[in-house]
Formats: C-alpha cells, structure tokens, sequence
C-alpha cells in the first residue's frame, strides 16, 4: 500500500501500524494519515470530510502501549500504533454488540442492509450475535418529511448528521439531547418533527447516516440486497471515500 | 434559586443574550416558571440566535432542569448509598404513601413530585432531601418525613418550613493546617505580591502541591503551562462541582472558608495573568451562593478583588459563580468548561488541555477548592513549609470526608501519609468491614488493607471515606455505586452509555435471584472494557469499587445467587402465569416444581 498522495513534504513524518510505515501530515490525527494511505482501522463516527468527535470509540488503537481513539490522537513521528490485534478487535466487537443491543437493529428487513456501516463493521468483526440482551427501548419514527425517514430505532448517535447539517448545509436541522441512555437526535423545528425542519433530502446531512436512521423515501431495494456496497466487497477493504 | 419575578426577556437582558449563559439562564427562568416547557425553550432559543434543538439539547442534558412540569413541591431525596444506610430509601417510600403520590410522577393535581437525586454532599448529616432545587433538608427522620407531608398539603412556603431542618452544620472534627487559623483576608495576596508572580509560582512549585480533585496533577506545573500560554485573555476556574459521592469537604470550604478559597483563585489570576474568575458551583449548593456572593461584595469593597488589587496598578481581577445543574460529568474540567461556555457538559477531546485551550479557547486553569485554599496556605508560608508535611510525593494535608458507619462522622485533615486505620480509629468505626476511598471511582479497602496509607503514593483520594461495618451488604453498596454511574453517564461515548446500563441490569438481575458466576464474569468484562475505551476518565472509573467489591467480597455476590453455576435468566414457573390464567388452573400439575 504504498500509492497514497504525497503528504507535506515539509512536515513528512511517519507512524507505524501494525508494523507498517504510514506517513502523516501536518495536524492529521492517526485515523486521518491511516485513511488516505490506504489503511482501515474499523470505526462509525469519523469521516473525512467532517471534524472529530471521538465518540463510538470503535477506532480504539493502542499507541506506544496507551490506549487511543485513533481519530482523537494526532499522528506523530515514531508512534508504534497497534490496531488490527486479537484484544482489540474483541473489544471493539463488545463495542459493536453495545450499539446493537441499545437500539433496535432488525438486519434482514432494514432498507440500509448491505449498505450499512455497523452491520458491514459487525461483519468484518466477526460478530455472531449481540451477547448482551436486547435493551428494546420505545423509540419514535418520524415519517413526517415528505422526502426522507428518520427511523431512531437505527440510531448509533454518531452525530454526523448533526455536524454535516452545521458544517456543509448551515442549517443546524440536527442536535444531540437527554444523557444517558436516553441520549438521543433531536430535530431542529417548531414541532420537533423532520418534516416541519429545514432538511432538504440533497442535503449532505440526509445523506452520512452511516446505519438506516435517515433514509430516502419510495427507493427502497432499488439495488437488491445481495448486490449493495458492502455485500461486494467488506468495509475493511473499501477506506472512506471524502466527498470532492 | 428565589424567584425574582422577572420575564424571560427581562432575564435574557441581564444575560446580554449571551449564548455562553443559556445553563444560567435556564435556571433562572426555571426557578420562575417550575419547568421549562417548549415554548420558553423557543423564546431563549429565539433571544440568544441558537436553535431550538440546541436549547433542548442542552436542557435535556442536565437532571435539574424539567422539560416537564414537577409540581409545586419538587423533592428529592439525596441517594448515596449513605443516605440509604440511614433509611432514605424507607423514608421516600413512607413521603410517597403519605402524599400519594407515584415515583418519578408528578400528582395529578400539580402540587407535588418525589424522587432521589445523586448524592447532595450531607453524607455526615443524612438523610438529606433537596426541595425546589433551593432548600436542603438534613437529618430526615419519620417525624420530620410526616410534618413535611402536611406542609406540603397545606401549600406552605417552604419559607415557613422550620429553620431548624435546613440546618447544615460543618463538623470539622480534626483540624490540621488548612481547616485551622485561616490567613487574614488580603495576607496571602500581599504575600504573593511581595514574591512577584514569578517567585510566586516557583514558591508553589517547591511546594509539590498537588491537585486535590482526584487527578493529582502537580499545581505548579498547571499553573506555570497557563502562564507560558499564549491568549488575548487567561481564566481562573474553581471547580466547585462536587459531585463525587460521599464528598462534603467543598461545601464546608465554600461555607465557612470562602475568603481562603478567593484568595487562593486571587493568587492564581496574579501568577498567570487572569483578569476574569470563575467558581463553578454545584447545583446542589446553590443554596451556598447568597453568602458566597456577600463574601465577593466585602472582599471588593476591601481592595482585594476588581481593578489595581492592593492598589498594584494592573493587579485587575474579579469572581463571577456559575451555578450548575445537575451533572456529575461537569466534575471534569473540560466538560465543566463546555457547561461554563452554556453547552452540554461532555468532556473535549484532548490535547488541547485546558490550560492551553480552555474557557472560550483561552488559556485557562481549573483547580478543585480546596487546591486554591491549600495554594492560598503555600502563599502565606511558603512552598518549603508546605513541603515538609506529608509525604515526598505527596506533600501538604489532605481533607478526609468521612461518614457511613461511625460514632463521629465530619471532616477529619491529616497529612499524607496517615493510615486508613488510624482515621478508623478517630472516627469511632468498629466492626468495620470495608472502606471506601475517593468515592464510587475510588477505591474499596478491605480490612486487611488498613494498613495502608493516603497518599499519591498508595490510596489516592478525592476526600471521600464512606465506612461500612460487618452488618453492610457489599453487593447493596455495589449496586448503588452502578446506580448512580448509570444515571450520571453523559451519553457521549457508547462503552460509559451503554456498559454503565448493563452493568445496573446484571446487578438487577442478581439482585432479584436470577444471576449466575456468568453475569460476575461479564461485570468484570465490562469494567475491563470501560477501563480501556471511554472518552473520559469518568467512564474509565465507573466500575472500579464493582470490581474491588466483587474482587474481595465474592460472598455477598454469591448469596444474591440461587446456584453458583447456572440460574435461569427469568422465573420459568412465573412464565406459565399467563398460561394458568388462560386455562383456568392452578393445580399441583400446573406448576413446573410440583409437576409430577
């Protein structure tokens, strides 16, 4: 893996993963420098094209023997970082199965199946069953916008909604409430419902749900399950593609 | 918070409409309204140009704010595993019978809400309740649980209630250095004027003080990181946010030493360059802020806080207090910041620290109250004398809060270094099965480890001491330290989110005689999952005395088991409930242990 652009080669620098060279620019946080050259370290709230918020934790990597989320920790010369390791992928399995069993994440009849972030990671993971037992909490579907679905049934809170409405859309049509367990996305409007807001289904916030809390309506199964992104190829083989 | 009976637009007005000042905000409008309802969410939201989402969003984050309305009488009884030790848990029970009124429900005619809150820091005075988010109540006792009862149906003020049972009182009982002779209002601040800011600082740093809220942290070191820091504006935050249960040293500072406290903060603004103050003051406290706020009055009035203090041109430095609503995660300093700034109180991300990046992307130090006191003491008499108490590693006094089960529960100062026995001894514990140190995220010391010292460089401490006799079942004490990790869990990263619910429902489950050496396994996979992948050092704690408690008192998990190896994850009997309704029966034969 050696065909990545060629980072600032005023600041060249380089980490080690899992016993490979990666060569990082300025600023760049290990998961940033690991993406573009080409690596994947599994994780669900990060993107490229938005800022960091650390908060699945599913990139949790080992540095110089310190425990990091690789999206949280800025790359630097002569890290040892480890990642793809039997305690970590079985943590991170625990961290998956957590995002399962919270929210209410039917696979086989779920619109986003094969398309879908966690079940695509879960998979990668080797995750067979959710471990722990199914919390089943009452959550709301709003099917009020005339565009898109927000199913919260599917929601893992990883707020790139809420950052790409504020960042790319300005519109702020996103916000994270309650504490707890019972934190959880909130609509910006009048009635708190998704269609009295200011999303519009072209904007890139109806468009990052890495699961199938927001989907588009009347496209369902337009490409059959069996045929969809991670059904081709496993999440661990297709880095994270930043938007020109 | 007194009602000022002021409009929403009056109270944005005093706040500038500042978005930095929503968490005051909502308070105040709260302590007018009873609740925050949709719509006064929309007038803030529309008076500080933030989205409605975002004001929900931070409403919904704190426990003391009510999206819902919570009646004229909103109790809350105090639920450290203290309070229940002194029967809270009967006492809310026997308020609820008398008042009819259902957990966690407002009554229907609007006059009254009870439920618990975490713990409200009068372990050593318990059981205590909170009214109104206002008043404290100590020393509940089923007299006072009846009498409180008919004031509440007789819609008496709580102004009217007896003085006597909001009566707080500080029981120091062993005073060292920083609970004895306090310097003289001013003393310190000119001593530290004397120095110059900087043998101010290398004073502090040959004192080795560390930070006294958990961490540790060489003051010194903190201060000197802010000073070096470069930012158009430096800050002073005092965390005042005591929330680790079975903690009350800061509310007896906060009472009855405030002037140390200040001149500590004064001395900080000195070395690092500060203009501006801030003490973050736990909602629970709130009760504190009149006389605190006078204490600030007196000291301006005295020279020793606004512009050119002790007439040193430039010396500018002044004290404003945020009151907090609700949130023990605001313990942590960034995530105290973020609440300072009017936000969610989730924890940054860091590097940036604080000290580089902290108060509106300012150079900004927070120190625990009684660091800024003990850094107030080093002022007065200097960084060696500091030095030559305690330990190498951990110099000075420590502030032990101690209660649970002994003859003389109170604040007890001991340098560094002192057994664990010794502080049994003064206390009048007897009997004493297990102690816990730091609180719920310290330590749990058994009797063979009594022997061991305070000290960074053995039993690390915050200042809690909750003692607990042969007649305690650890498992109770466990359940109520999940308990309270689960209801104080940001929500921000899913392994605290999600790992301190599945620890409550594992201990649940044991509770009810449905566990098995399954669900302690699994305690422990989750402890060592918290441990190495939360966002906070908060979550990285939240199962440490579940892990010491399972560590060294199996039994009491074990007696919660109804066989050690396996046990049915529900009443399979229990099951067939609906199936003996359904067919009429309730014969031998209709029951799974009487099946022939």
């Amino acid at each position: 893996m050696t065909d990545h652009t060629r980072i600032d080669a005023l600041n060249p620098g380089t980490f080690s993963l899992d016993g490979d060279e990666v060569e990082f620019g300025p600023g760049e946080s290990i998961l940033q420098a690991a993406t573009r050259a080409g690596y994947y370290i599994p994780h669900l709230c990060w993107h490229p094209d938005f800022g960091t918020k650390g908060s699945c934790r599913v990139c949790t990597v080992r540095i110089n023997g310190r425990i990091g989320a690789a999206c949280t920790v800025q790359a630097a010369s002569g890290q040892e970082v480890e990642s793809d390791t039997e305690d970590l992928n079985a943590q991170r399995k625990i961290l998956l199965q957590m995002m399962f069993i919270e929210g209410n994440h039917f696979c086989p009849s779920c619109e986003k199946s094969g398309n879908c972030r966690l079940q695509a990671t879960a998979y990668d993971i080797g995750m067979e069953g959710p471990h722990f037992e199914e919390f089943y909490p009452d959550r709301r579907v709003d099917a009020s916008h005339p565009e898109l679905l927000l199913d919260l049934n599917r929601c893992i809170l990883c707020s790139l909604c809420v950052r790409a409405s504020q960042d790319v859309d300005h519109k702020d049509v996103f916000a994270i409430g309650g504490h707890g367990i019972n934190t959880r996305l909130l609509i910006n409007s009048p009635s708190g419902q998704m269609g009295d807001s200011a999303l519009m289904a072209s904007d890139r916030a109806a468009n990052i749900c890495p699961v199938g809390a927001i989907l588009h309506k009347r496209q369902g199964f337009v490409i059959p399950i069996g045929q969809r992104r991670f059904d081709n190829k496993p999440v661990s083989a297709q880095p994270e593609e930043s938007k020109p | 918070m007194n009602p000022s009976g002021l409009s929403i637009e009056q109270l944005l007005e005093r706040h500038q409409s500042a978005p930095n000042r929503l968490v005051q905000l909502l308070r105040e409008i709260q302590s007018e309204l009873g609740w925050l309802s949709r719509g006064t969410l929309e007038m803030v939201a529309k008076g500080l140009h933030l989205s409605l989402a975002h004001v929900e969003g931070v409403a919904g984050f704190y426990r003391f704010f009510h999206q819902q309305p919570v009646g004229q009488y909103r109790i809350l009884f105090s639920d450290n595993i203290t309070d229940r030790m002194l029967g809270s848990e009967e006492m809310q029970r026997h308020l609820r019978h008398l008042l009819q009124v259902a957990p966690n429900t407002m009554r229907p005619d609007g006059r009254v809400s009870v439920s618990s809150t975490s713990c409200t820091g009068l372990c050593d005075q318990g059981p205590a309740a909170l009214i109104n988010h206002q008043r404290v109540i100590t020393r509940l006792t089923r007299g006072r649980i009846e009498h409180m009862a008919a004031l509440i149906e007789g819609q008496i003020p709580l102004e009217q209630w007896p003085a006597e049972w909001s009566r707080v009182e500080d029981q120091v009982r062993l005073a060292n250095v920083q609970l004895g002779t306090q310097p003289a209002p001013g003393q310190c601040i000119a001593a530290a004027v004397a120095r110059g800011a900087q043998g101010m600082l290398d004073d502090l740093k040959r004192s080795k003080l560390r930070g006294r809220g958990g961490a540790g942290y060489a003051t010194g070191t903190k201060w000197q990181l802010c000073r070096n820091a470069h930012g158009d504006a430096h800050y002073v935050v005092c965390n005042a946010d005591e929330g680790e249960p079975g903690t009350f040293k800061d509310r007896v500072l906060l009472t009855s030493y405030a002037d140390t406290i200040f001149e500590g903060m004064t001395i900080a603004a000195f070395v690092i360059g500060a203009r501006k103050g801030m003490v973050y003051l736990r909602g629970e406290y709130h009760y504190l802020l009149e006389a605190l706020e006078a204490t600030l009055q007196r000291r301006r009035e005295q020279g020793l806080l606004g512009n050119s203090i002790q007439s040193v041109a430039g010396f500018d430095f002044d004290i404003e207090i945020h009151v907090g609503a609700g949130a023990y995660v605001c313990g942590e300093e960034s995530a105290l910041i973020e609440s300072l700034e009017g936000k969610r109180g989730t924890p940054r991300i860091r590097p940036p620290f604080p000290v580089e990046s902290g108060y509106r992307g300012r150079p900004t130090i927070v120190n625990n109250v009684e660091t800024f006191c003990a850094a107030a003491h080093v002022g007065v008499h200097g960084g060696s004398w500091w030095a030559s108490i305690g330990t190498s590693h951990s110099t000075g006094t420590k502030i032990h809060c101690v209660s649970g089960d002994c003859e003389r529960p109170g604040l007890y100062e001991y340098p560094f270094g002192t057994r664990i026995g010794r502080i049994l001894e003064d206390c009048g514990a007897h009997n004493v099965q297990a102690v816990q140190v730091g609180g719920p995220s310290g330590v749990c010391l058994c009797a063979s480890e009594f022997n061991r010292r305070i000290g960074f460089e053995d039993v690390h401490t915050a200042g809690a001491f909750m003692v607990f006799n042969s007649s305690r079942d650890m498992f109770e004490v466990a359940l109520n330290f999940a308990q309270f990790f689960a209801h104080e869990s940001c929500g921000f990263c899913t392994p605290c989110r999600v790992g301190t619910e599945l620890v409550v429902r594992r201990m649940n489950k044991l509770k009810q005689g449905y566990g098995s050496s399954e669900d302690v396994q699994i305690l422990y996979e989750l402890d060592k999952l918290m441990h190495g992948s939360t966002h906070c050092g908060l979550g990285a704690t939240a199962c440490n005395s579940l892990r010491d408690t399972i560590a060294k008192f199996r039994p009491s998990f074990e007696q919660h088991m109804k066989s050690l190896h396996f046990a049915p994850g529900f009443d399979m009997d229990a099951e067939l409930s609906q199936a003996r309704l359904a067919t009429g029966r309730d014969d031998s034969g209709a029951h799974l242990e009487t099946l022939a």
